[in-house]
């Protein structure tokens, strides 16, 4: 049975490093695996989504709506656009961090209220953690993906935490590792 | 060792294996990968070239000359290497060319959603079109064979989902191919009309052999199941239909997608009780099948336009989609933005300022069109911005030429902006043209151009100095500004714009992406001084926001620019 796992967020984020980081583990876990990203003008702050895909045998590299297991979000609106996207037994794992889009910017429109709540009451289970402050606490506000990661980690039993810090250990340069496997850890709390 | 690749990557780890010498390209969302990719590989002579016109007459030569090579492009750099590509079918190859050419359905990236397969029908070459990583790797090799064998360049077919998919790939090892030594023959190579004439019937024998080819060759492949259903498929729509179908239809999954096979097609049919052609954009394979004669389901309930997916192939087809649920609000878009500190934002600011008729082109400075700034009124293709504003000045005359301007990047400008303002300066128009400089071409993600004085690797190379070049086309007006200076921005197109001569304003700053682009601390907002007056918003920095009546600025993505200082009248924001 192949698992769907969905990654967005607003471009710069870090998002590769996440998905590249599952796509490595997961393969070396034994599962045919595909990530799928896009790449050049949605890039440049705009909401960005990766697809990672993994079991005995994948076919396509993409997720469709109520298809996937997880939706791990590095920001509150983007889990709320994707929402339609989760399974109905789905999880979301959310960064409660508010990035402000060009239209509440410029003010032509309001960053929507009580977004876990909402989703909540349409049966999403989400799992909303300030990644930020851990990132931080971790020592870098761009360690949020790890974090994440962290957080996910934990609705895999059938992969121990050892694998996953090596895959941190395998994805990350040396100078960051120690930085990323203190955010990882806070993370999966 | 199996890895994980983009199919990208694949596409030139196939390159490496096969043996390719010489790599020549334009960068190109989705198809910049495979040459980036490439240049790791040291045993591969590997360079951008100023546009796809030339980068194909560099793998051309590189053939003609005994090496196997390999240009690569975006659908619609296809287009700009049109000329050599209808020619170097006639004349054929010496050793293996393969061009690569990614379409973007969905234009994820892109100004069009063109299928490129026409090409291949047109100019009469071999096509062939991966599904998946795997394939493109092993697809690379097949095609180099098919060039040598049938004397003809190859087309590969990416599309975005296989290009920018991750899928595994186990690596093999890099073959030198048998030397091809360089054989003068005129007849061969002159494509003048009387050698021409004479390859015209060979490229049409070639497609006849091709076409037997296509009956028996392992890159077409039957996979029966269930035989109510039959689909005929390609490339990524043949994952989507696998998800959606598995066992429980038959699938002709074709890897060559020109030429076509004809027995093999009309075999399939008559094993299946229904036929379906599964294929993204135009109808190409569907219209060969209606050729053949048969009855055929495809454009009649799949779109022409957009990228397909498991779930819109299964709801057309009458299959079950998995329920979903949508929050019951409208929640404000993101589109993409130019990100803090682009050097494009202060001058897109003078332009709105000056209510200027902004003629524009391809980059990330076309995002110069979207709000709040919205000051960019058309972008047509590459280099265009140059010629337009060149014919809308002759059209308009006196009221145009003072308040029209065009906009085009450095990488642009070196692709095919040239010839336009050649032509600013031939003919005389009294046209007002800004280079935007960021020394880099930013949006498919920092390749070096003959601007920047770098090569592929990042090692010193040629610098094309713009200020000579412009002042040797015969300009007489070349100005520099700094677009962090918004006065001396302003200064310098307002006198442009009413001097009666075309001028050259080069708008020259790095992308503030780039690593060795040093940042400022962040501004801070002095919350005494900040009235709310929103001046600052007018530049839609992301960077910037309004919380209670009063500016905010994001430390995290704040790089110290300072332009949006230049417009607070009351000294609310400040250095640290």
């Amino acid at each position: 049975m192949t698992k769907n796992i969905m990654i967005v967020g607003v471009g710069g984020q870090g998002s590769l490093l996440a998905s590249k980081l599952l796509g490595h583990l997961l393969l070396t876990e034994g599962y045919d695996v595909k990530v799928s990203e896009v790449h050049g003008m949605s890039q440049r702050g705009g909401s960005v989504v990766t697809y990672v895909r993994f079991g005995e045998k994948v076919y396509s590299p993409i997720i469709d709506k109520g298809q996937a297991d997880f939706i791990v979000s590095f920001e509150k609106l983007e889990a709320a656009r994707y929402l339609e996207f989760l399974k109905a037994d789905g999880r979301i794992v959310v960064n409660t961090q508010e990035i402000d889009p060009m239209p509440v910017i410029t003010g032509a429109a309001q960053y929507p209220a009580d977004l876990v709540a909402k989703m909540e009451a349409l049966g999403a289970k989400v799992d909303a953690m300030d990644c930020l402050s851990l990132a931080e606490q971790a020592g870098s506000s761009k360690a949020v993906n790890i974090v994440l990661m962290g957080r996910l980690s934990r609705y895999f039993d059938e992969i121990p935490v050892e694998k996953w810090q090596k895959a941190i250990e395998d994805c990350v340069p040396a100078k960051f590792l120690e930085l990323n496997q203190k955010a990882f850890l806070l993370g999966r709390g | 060792m199996k890895r994980l690749m983009l199919g990208n990557q694949a596409f030139a780890r196939g390159l490496y294996e096969a043996g390719c010498s010489v790599v020549s390209s334009y960068p190109g969302t989705p198809s910049t990968e495979v040459t980036e990719e490439a240049a790791k590989y040291d045993e591969i002579y590997c360079e951008w070239a100023p546009n796809e016109k030339v980068a194909m007459e560099v793998a051309f030569g590189a053939c003609l000359a005994g090496k196997r090579s390999f240009c690569g492009m975006k659908h619609v750099g296809l287009n700009v290497a049109a000329d050599p590509l209808f020619t170097c079918s006639y004349t054929g190859v010496n050793a293996g060319m393969i061009i690569c050419v990614a379409d973007d359905p969905g234009m994820h990236s892109s100004q069009n959603e063109q299928d490129s397969r026409h090409y291949a029908m047109a100019a009469k070459v071999p096509m062939l079109e991966p599904a998946d990583s795997a394939e493109a790797r092993d697809f690379v090799k097949k095609a180099y064979e098919i060039s040598e064998t049938f004397d003809t360049p190859v087309i590969m077919k990416m599309c975005t989902r296989v290009a920018h998919s991750q899928s595994v790939v186990e690596e093999q090892e890099r073959v030198l191919p048998e030397k091809k030594p360089y054989v003068k023959n005129i007849a061969k190579y002159v494509m003048m009309p009387g050698n021409a004439i004479r390859r015209h019937p060979f490229v049409e024998e070639r497609t006849r052999k091709l076409i037997e080819f296509a009956e028996t060759t392992d890159l077409n492949r039957v996979e029966m199941g269930d035989t109510k259903l039959g689909i005929i498929t390609s490339s990524t729509s043949y994952q989507y239909v696998k998800e959606v179908f598995g066992e429980n239809a038959s699938i002709l999954k074709l890897g060559m997608i020109h030429p076509l096979p004809e027995k093999l097609i009309l075999d399939f049919a008559a094993k299946v009780d229904k036929l379906v052609i599964v294929e993204e954009l135009d109808p190409v394979i569907e219209e060969h099948c209606k050729v053949l004669g048969l009855t055929v389901t495809g454009k009649d309930v799949l779109p022409l336009e957009g990228e397909f997916s498991q779930n819109l192939i299964a709801e057309k087809l009458g299959v079950e989609v998995p329920a979903s649920k949508k929050l019951d609000e409208n929640l404000p878009g993101r589109p993409p933005v130019m990100c803090a500190g682009c050097p494009h934002r202060g001058l897109f600011f003078t332009l709105a300022k000056n209510k200027c008729t902004v003629l524009g082109d391809i980059g990330c400075y076309t995002l110069g069109a979207v709000a709040p700034l919205n000051a960019m009124e058309m972008t047509l293709c590459m280099g265009a911005s140059i010629s337009s504003l060149h014919g809308f000045n002759k059209a308009l005359g006196e009221e145009s030429e003072g308040k029209t301007v065009a906009v085009i990047g450095d990488s642009t400008f070196m692709h095919s902006g040239m010839t336009g303002l050649a032509n600013v300066a031939y003919n005389q128009s009294n046209s007002t043209v800004i280079i935007l400089d960021n020394s880099i071409t930013g949006m498919t993600g920092h390749q070096q151009n003959p601007t920047t004085g770098y090569n592929i690797k990042g090692d010193p190379a040629g610098k094309i100095d713009l200020e000579a070049l412009c002042k040797a086309m015969g300009f007489e007006r070349v100005r520099v500004v700094d677009p962090y200076d918004l006065a001396q921005c302003d200064a310098v197109l307002k006198e442009e714009l009413a001097v009666a001569a075309p001028s050259v304003i080069i708008s020259r700053r790095p992308c503030a992406l780039l690593k060795y682009v040093k940042h400022e601390k962040p501004l801070k907002v002095v919350c005494e001084n900040c009235v709310g007056c929103k001046s600052c918003m007018r530049l839609g920095c992301p960077a910037i926001s309004v919380k209670d009546g009063k500016a905010v600025i994001d430390t995290t993505l704040c790089v110290g620019c300072g332009v949006c200082k230049q417009l607070c009248k009351f000294n609310a924001l400040q250095n640290r």
